[in-house]
């Protein structure tokens, strides 16, 4: 079994930065030296000989971040958080705005953004809202555009779907192809698919409801916070924050802009500029 | 007369547990003495998708309220600490928790391996591991770093688990300093708590 020290994960996320302009330098360390020890082992590679091919290979830093980049995620995670953006905070988007704007911050391989398109479509509105999914790796980009996921994959997304207690049937919106589950084109129809670096991007857009769920533990709290100033950024005044269910902003600068708007699901809103 | 050997240099305590571990966990905390002076930090086995009640059941006789952290909250001493459902929970070295939705470990989330291997690594020989009763191997591992990084380990007596799977692994994989019953672990942390008056 292969270990790692902190001084050669530092050389690591420096060389990366340096040299591809990927800054993982303040990622929380925990994560971090496991997805760095994960790709050691899936590779065999040493921390040195890892050094050397990141720095030799210029190709080789795409299957790095692929690896880096924590991409498991369900359909319908925590249901009743999608029972609160149905029936509390769509709703109350839509008093004032008959259409409107949605970042997926962070969108991995697009299960979310698929669980948002599928309730929209149940709530006859999906043809009034834009969407904008980002992530820093392309290749799971292309992932989430596709649409498609393994059947396997299918009975847990399912059973969330169930507790969500969605109007249709969840088989409605695939069909099953060599193992795979490829969900209705129509379902992404109003979603853009960008490379967007929460780090080291800029502000693009302004947007009605921000979905960052489960991106941020990931990062230490300077980076917390230094992202939260740009969600706060890129939100209307009124518009709204949705982070994970143990994820938490007290500590954050920017705090005190937001009003919790459900603490159980962990859903802010901005009231300050 | 300190038959266990301990002294007031320890920082944390680690608890994993699985399949029948809950009424041990129960009896440890309805016994501890008050003002335990560490940090406890739990990470049992629990249905991913129920995110409530657990924390609420393990409080009604725990001495002290046990809470699931949020992400990148401090560790206090004397404070009983919960994985929350579907999250891996590790510990930073600055002593805060860092909670992850990465893949599952040994089919597990949250995983032991997880919890005691990053308590092994920001603790090292001020951290004592208590592995429960439980039905797979997870835990073991983690067991190990412990007990790699001079830490304190113990595992409860398989006989008296209701599935001794997860002990038995981690007597496979490393030295064990001390196998006990459930009311023994007690009587060890009421030792413990001795040393800090």
């Amino acid at each position: 079994m292969f270990d790692i020290d902190i001084a050669d994960l530092k050389r690591i996320s420096e060389l990366i930065y340096q040299k591809y302009n990927y800054d993982f330098r303040n990622y929380a360390m925990s994560s971090f030296k496991r997805r760095v020890l994960r790709i050691m082992e899936l590779k065999k590679l040493s921390v040195d000989a890892l050094l050397k091919k990141l720095s030799d290979t210029p190709g080789f830093v795409n299957e790095f971040l692929d690896e880096l980049t924590v991409n498991v995620t369900e359909m319908f995670r925590d249901p009743s958080f999608w029972r609160v953006m149905r029936e509390e905070i769509i709703p109350a988007i839509m008093l004032n705005h008959k259409q409107f704007k949605i970042w997926h911050a962070g969108c991995s391989s697009g299960e979310e953004v698929l669980s948002m398109c599928i309730m929209l479509k149940e709530m006859g509105i999906l043809q009034d809202v834009t969407m904008i999914a980002t992530d820093l790796d392309v290749n799971i980009l292309d992932k989430a555009k596709s649409g498609v996921y393994p059947v396997k994959n299918m009975e847990l997304n399912e059973k969330n779907y169930i507790r969500f207690q969605g109007t249709g049937s969840f088989k409605q919106y695939y069909r099953e192809e060599n193992g795979n589950a490829v969900f209705n084109k129509d379902l992404l129809m109003n979603v853009s698919f960008r490379r967007h670096d929460l780090v080291l991007g800029d502000i693009f857009n302004k947007f009605d409801l921000i979905l960052c769920r489960n991106v941020m533990i990931y990062f230490n709290q300077n980076l917390q916070n230094e992202v939260l100033k740009k969600f706060h950024e890129s939100l209307f005044k009124y518009g709204y924050l949705a982070i994970g269910s143990k994820e938490s902003l007290i500590w954050c600068d920017y705090a005190n802009r937001f009003i919790v708007v459900n603490n159980e699901e962990k859903i802010y809103k901005k009231i300050k500029d | 007369m300190n038959k266990f050997n301990l002294n007031n240099s320890y920082k944390a305590v680690v608890i994993g547990g699985s399949a029948g571990s809950f009424q041990g966990v129960v009896k440890i905390l309805s016994q501890l003495p008050k003002g335990f002076p560490l940090p406890i930090i739990m990470c049992l086995h629990r249905l991913k998708h129920v995110r409530n009640g657990f924390v609420e059941a393990l409080s009604i006789k725990s001495i002290v309220q046990v809470t699931e952290p949020y992400d990148k909250e401090s560790i206090k001493k004397g404070s009983v600490y919960l994985a929350p459902a579907n999250y891996h929970m590790s510990v930073e070295l600055g002593h805060s928790f860092a909670l992850s939705t990465e893949e599952m470990v040994n089919n597990s989330r949250p995983a032991i391996d997880i919890t005691l291997g990053s308590c092994a690594f920001v603790y090292k020989d001020k951290l004592i591991g208590i592995l429960l009763s439980g039905a797979n191997r997870d835990g073991a591992m983690g067991m190990k770093h412990i007990h790699d990084r001079g830490g304190y380990t113990i595992v409860q007596e398989p006989a008296e688990c209701m599935i001794d799977t997860m002990p038995k692994s981690a007597l496979a994989v490393t030295k064990i300093d001390h196998v006990l019953k459930v009311d023994q672990i007690v009587e060890f942390l009421k030792e413990l708590d001795k040393q800090y008056r």
